[in-house]
């Protein structure tokens, strides 16, 4: 048989656009994790007393813990005396004129049509030249505290707001809950803090771009939402441009709290780097986030959009445990290369009447593996609970695999769960008919992508999907044949 | 406009076409007939750039440029076009998106600007009144659970859309109720012009009842084994494929 070119192996063998350096200057403390790093983090930071001892229980706890190894993910052993714990950011070098930015990084920004003043943002050009962006952020900032959200870094938190933080912090996530989990309660540098009061809805979307004081968060990041009985917040985390990043491991945990008809929307867009062609490198992203629905007739939406790092471990869940209340979970996940991805969701109705719908579109191209791994369980008490799950996937060439691991725990007879799955493939007669319309592979497997994505890119804010959808057709770059 | 020359193609080391020539000129349409296997679909595959197939032997001149040459999506920017037998669903992707794509990456292979939406959709419903297609079929995935003719009609309206140079149609009337036949080949007509060249491929006669070609050629065994006019094609009709192949497995015998 003739050796047929393989397009679609080439449409996808890309490399990641964004380049990849470590020249940013920083206050590190010495590798290695021991009782003595917890305190020297914490005294960094200048945290009360209760802060160091809630980290140091959960250090504690953490040595009595073990590696998750159930996850469809293999990665080399890692050596946790091996990692810088501290790594504070020095301000990063003022550039006079995008001229002189990684002209590299000014072609990204361009395919992804991000404007020149927040192009000057992300690059670091003196914030003087960068007068819009400095003074929208500034009356945003004017206008949240005039409605009473609190939106600043968890360490500002801890100084500024601690009876909010010891009452919330680790109060969905406990710093029990799993390994990485444990592990970020000890160590976690920053994050952020958000605090929407009772009857407020929010009247912007809150994202971490707007906390310019404090934009390196690190690898160990917490984040803290608490939204009051009767209030809306969205929230955007990520950004769909590139992200530098120097730190292989990252173990991040995100708690939210809806009160009373609550509601709040989560965003997340990940674009870390994924390793090269051959899998070496890229960021191990371990993260554990979790909403609580607290009251009745509340809300929590999880929207994800994951397209980096090396391995992902994530399932952003939601406890339902105020009757009415709703849970939702929309995730892309595209893997290339040699890149590894288990995600998923937990939703666990413990209310009566409580809802949850699941939509998880995963794309695997290259050598990648992609699996969906969820639970969906209904206690005893949660009468009437009802739950939809639809999982597709899709393949791009075929020396990558799509898994799927639905869980289903029901105790409760009037529960009624749904599941439905589709695994697709891109084949060679879609692309042929598309480049006899004169639309080149890259294009056409761009567009087919998209569609595949649609319902779940819909559920993003609308300025975020537009990027998130160049994106996608930027991961899937390369050379086509 | 279309010149070929001894074309001799394989797929997985087989020989289909065995010596094509063929020559078409601006506003006319040819009509290519014959048997099943006889080579039809693959030489319109072989035209378009279809990568299974391998061109051994032959070359293909197509408006003064080596076709050959050219990839398949520039084959189609240069205005050729290919109405499928069989047209591929794609999920996900909306008809309007995916032509306005197509119509799109022409224009920018040909140094124009890209049509804004308001242009694009005044340029849509002309061409959706010409072929009479079903404006909510357009918002649909492409051809997904579309009916036959459906799937036909559709191909005919990304025809309009495009305006090539040449169109192929590959066994355009296959499937189609006599309606829905009649529909396609109106289309079809609208869009005859003369600097438009179509190529007609068909096993049957009763798409040349509505559409009237200036050239019937008779394919068989992946040869060109008689051209003719428009009688030639009613000739077969009348005495079926066996009169003119049995000549030629005599010939072949001798």
């Amino acid at each position: 048989m003739k050796e047929k070119p393989d397009t679609l192996e080439q449409a996808v063998l890309t490399e990641y656009k964004y380049g990849f350096v470590t020249d940013i200057d920083t206050d590190v403390i010495a590798k290695g994790l021991s009782e003595n790093t917890i305190r020297l983090i914490s005294n960094k930071k200048n945290e009360p007393e209760w802060m160091l001892d809630w980290r140091l229980k959960a250090y504690n706890h953490w040595l009595k813990l073990e590696e998750p190894k159930w996850s469809n993910v293999k990665y080399p052993i890692i050596n946790y005396q091996d990692i810088i714990y501290y790594a504070a950011p020095k301000p990063k070098k003022q550039l006079n004129s995008l001229d002189e930015a990684d002209p590299e990084l000014l072609a990204t920004f361009e395919k992804l049509g991000i404007s020149l003043n927040e192009q000057k943002r992300l690059t670091g050009v003196a914030v003087d030249v960068v007068m819009d962006s400095v003074s929208i952020a500034t009356s945003f900032k004017e206008q949240l505290s005039e409605i009473g959200v609190i939106f600043c870094s968890i360490s500002e938190a801890i100084q500024l707001h601690p009876e909010l933080v010891k009452k919330y912090l680790g109060s969905v996530v406990p710093m029990t809950d799993n390994y990485f989990a444990a592990l970020n309660s000890a160590v976690f540098t920053d994050g952020s803090f958000c605090y929407i009061p009772k009857g407020v809805r929010c009247p912007m979307e809150l994202s971490t771009y707007f906390r310019i004081n404090t934009e390196n968060a690190g690898q160990f990041e917490r984040t803290l939402i608490i939204a009051e009985d009767e209030s809306y917040v969205s929230y955007l985390e990520g950004c769909t441009a590139p992200m530098r990043d120097e730190n292989q491991l990252h173990a991040a945990v995100v708690e939210l709290v809806a009160h009373t008809k609550a509601e709040i929307k989560y965003s997340t867009v990940q674009n870390w780097y994924p390793g090269d062609k051959n899998g070496l490198g890229g960021i191990y992203n371990f993260v554990t986030k979790r909403g609580m629905c607290k009251g009745d007739h509340s809300k929590i939406s999880w929207t994800q959009v994951e397209t980096g790092s090396a391995i992902t471990w994530k399932y952003p869940s939601v406890i339902l445990k105020g009757d009415h209340s709703i849970g939702e979970f929309y995730s892309v996940a595209f893997t290339n290369n040699h890149q590894q991805a288990d995600t998923g969701t937990k939703m666990i109705h413990l209310g009566k009447n409580t809802r949850s719908r699941i939509v998880s579109k995963g794309i695997s191209a290259g050598h990648s593996q992609n699996s969906y791994r969820g639970l969906v369980r209904a206690s005893k008490q949660a009468t009437n609970a009802r739950n939809y799950s639809q999982c597709d996937s899709l393949l791009l060439g075929d020396k990558c695999g799509a898994h799927t691991f639905p869980y289903i725990e029901v105790k409760n007879k009037t529960a009624i769960v749904e599941h439905e799955a589709t695994t697709s493939k891109i084949g060679e007669d879609q692309l042929f008919y598309c480049k006899q319309r004169g639309i080149d592979a890259e294009t056409a497997v761009a567009l087919i992508v998209n569609g595949f994505a649609k319902e779940v890119m819909n559920q993003l804010p609308m300025e975020f999907a537009v990027e998130a959808q160049k994106l996608l057709a930027i991961s899937m770059e390369g050379s086509v044949g | 406009m279309l010149s070929v020359k001894n074309i001799h193609a394989n797929i997985d080391g087989r020989e289909i076409l065995k010596g094509i020539n063929l020559d078409i000129k601006p506003g006319e349409v040819h009509a290519i007939m014959g048997p099943n296997g006889s080579g039809k679909s693959t030489l319109a595959s072989v035209l378009a750039g279809r990568e299974e197939y391998e061109v051994t032997e032959g070359a293909v001149s197509f408006l003064g440029k080596d076709l050959l040459e050219l990839s398949t999506e520039d084959r189609a920017r240069e205005g050729l076009f290919l109405a499928f037998q069989y047209p591929v669903e794609i999920p996900g992707v909306s008809t309007t998106n995916f032509i306005k794509a197509a119509v799109n990456e022409k224009r920018k292979y040909l140094g124009q600007e890209p049509l804004d939406a308001v242009a694009f959709l005044k340029m849509m419903k002309e061409k959706m009144a010409l072929v009479e297609i079903d404006q909510r079929l357009l918002s649909r995935s492409i051809n997904e659970g579309f009916s036959g003719g459906e799937k036909k009609r559709n191909e005919v309206f990304q025809m309009a859309m495009l305006e090539p140079k040449l169109a192929i149609m590959d066994e355009t009337d296959s499937g189609l109720d006599i309606d829905a036949l009649r529909i396609v080949a109106n289309g079809i007509n609208k869009l005859r012009s003369p600097d438009r060249a179509i190529l007609l491929i068909t096993h049957y006669q009763r798409l040349l009842d509505y559409i009237q070609p200036d050239y019937v050629h008779v394919l068989y065994n992946g040869r060109i084994v008689k051209s003719g006019t428009k009688e030639l094609a009613l000739e077969l009709e009348e005495k079926g494929y066996d009169f003119i192949t049995d000549e030629v497995d005599l010939a072949a015998n001798q």
